[in-house]
């Protein structure tokens, strides 16, 4: 059986159809924009990826993450999902806020206020990112947005396809579940990534696959940094890896809506926590699993699973694969015992730069179905 | 603001329990305390209690309309 909901429930919100009627009164209510970031946020509270969360935090639960990694009521929880709404915004006990989209002005969801207030977002950085460099991505991020939050829960959601493109290979937890049951499947490997498959990660999936019944490879569709692999390219490439090189019936291959924060440690936990509500058993954990340039330590998001003996989802740590010509396959620390020159390690700058040359990378490195794929797209990278 | 309240509550064991638990956390075991040894056994027993009292989150119509779904997308 597929391990119980993070917090014992898995939330579900209704969504409303949009219509005239709904939306003039909506436009009666509170308003407050939000970004893309927030309207994922809120498709994924809805299905209840981000269970037990119903809403925006309160500010018992946003001190106690970032102060003991958990919420209010002892659940673990590592990084804050926050309402940020501009410095002069006023509500009150009663109020419904209506939260509108930043791209086209239509109505998302609705919020019950419950309570409004400030964070220092120097403590915030601090804590979260283990940082206060403004070069960090996410630190830089909480840095622009405004101090003053607002918390409630979400009382309804309008019914919104968040990428059309890749409706298809979207799937809630409740539908996750139902599959993972139909398929018989007790041990599931989740595996999180944000890039075109090599070797490496293909070695990653296997060897846990080995001791498992099935593995969700969930890739992280969203915004990107420059220089990223685009997200038709990551799961095009995962589709290529998975036809080709996968036993039928031991993969489910479905995409994440989902804002990296590259947090390192605390956002390994959080990847680890949606992948329970899908209802994994297992999660791979990689080097610098969502960190981001020299800001944690190669295995510090291993570390940080021994702080949680009741998150309710077990880590599976790995070691970095490589290829090694005297091995003569593929091999990582723990059963290599040769020197460095033997090693060809798996890069993603080393890939990139061999795409955007339009080279073919070696096939110990990329599958050549995977790489076919990626050197027939135009632009397989973010710009 | 009001006060916070207190973090940390109290909880008595034996004191034989206790030097027992100290002697062996003093072996490299990554604890700093008693507290945190405590801490920790609790939060694992108590996950395990809660988890089981946890039905499947989903009815048997729900079944069979995200089955239909599934089988429509090619995952079933
Ligand atoms: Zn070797």
């Amino acid at each position: 059986m597929a391990p119980a909901p993070h917090g014992g429930r898995l939330v579900q919100i209704a969504q409303i159809e949009a219509s005239p009627e709904k939306t003039k009164e909506l436009s009666e209510n509170l308003k407050v924009v939000i970004s893309n970031e927030t309207r994922v946020a809120i498709f994924n509270i809805s299905n209840g990826i981000l269970s037990p969360l119903s809403g925006f935090m309160s500010f018992n639960d946003y001190e106690n993450v970032l102060d003991s990694m958990r919420l209010s009521d002892d659940t673990p929880w590592t990084i804050p999902l926050l309402l940020h709404v501009p410095e002069d915004f006023k509500a009150g006990t009663g109020d419904e806020i209506t939260l509108v989209n930043q791209a086209d002005g239509s109505p998302t969801a609705v919020v019950s206020f419950e309570e409004s207030f400030s964070i220092s977002k120097r403590e915030y950085a601090k804590k979260v990112f283990g940082t206060e460099d403004e070069a960090h991505p996410g630190v830089a991020k909480i840095y622009s947005m405004s101090s003053k939050v607002v918390s409630g829960s979400i009382r309804a959601v309008s019914k919104f396809p968040l990428n059309a493109t890749f409706e298809r290979f979207t799937l809630t937890p409740k539908e996750t579940r139902i599959l993972f049951q139909e398929k018989g499947w007790k041990d599931i490997i989740a595996f999180q990534t944000r890039n075109a498959p090599h070797i490496g990660h293909e070695y990653v999936q296997k060897t846990a696959l080995a001791f498992a019944d099935g593995i969700f490879i969930n890739p992280v569709l969203g915004k990107k940094k420059q220089g990223d692999f685009k997200d038709e390219a990551i799961l095009s490439a995962y589709q290529a890896l998975v036809s080709n090189y996968y036993p039928k019936n031991s993969v489910v291959l479905s995409v994440l809506h989902y804002e990296m924060q590259y947090a390192g440690p605390r956002e390994a936990i959080m990847h680890a926590i949606m992948r329970k509500n899908f209802g994994c058993t297992h999660i791979a954990i990689g080097r610098d699993h969502a960190g981001v340039g020299n800001y944690y330590g190669p295995y510090a998001a291993h570390e940080i699973f021994k702080e949680f003996p009741d998150l309710g989802i077990t880590a599976l740590f790995f070691r970095e694969f490589f290829y090694c010509n005297k091995c003569m396959g593929i091999a990582n620390e723990k059963i290599c015992p040769h020197p460095e020159s033997e090693r060809l390690t798996f890069s993603g700058t080393k890939l990139r730069k061999m795409f955007l040359s339009g080279e073919r990378p070696p096939k110990e490195f990329m599958r050549p179905e995977v790489s076919e794929v990626i050197l027939k797209m135009k632009d397989a990278f973010v710009e | 603001m009001a006060p916070q309240p207190p973090k940390y509550s109290t909880v008595s064991i034996p004191y034989t329990l206790h030097d027992r638990i100290e002697k062996m956390i003093s072996k490299k075991t990554g604890f700093k305390s008693v507290s945190d040894y405590v801490t920790y056994v609790l939060r694992e027993v108590v996950a395990m209690h809660e988890s089981k009292e946890v039905p499947e989150p989903f009815t048997v119509k729900d079944v069979e309309e995200i089955k239909s779904r599934l089988k429509a997308l090619g995952y079933l």
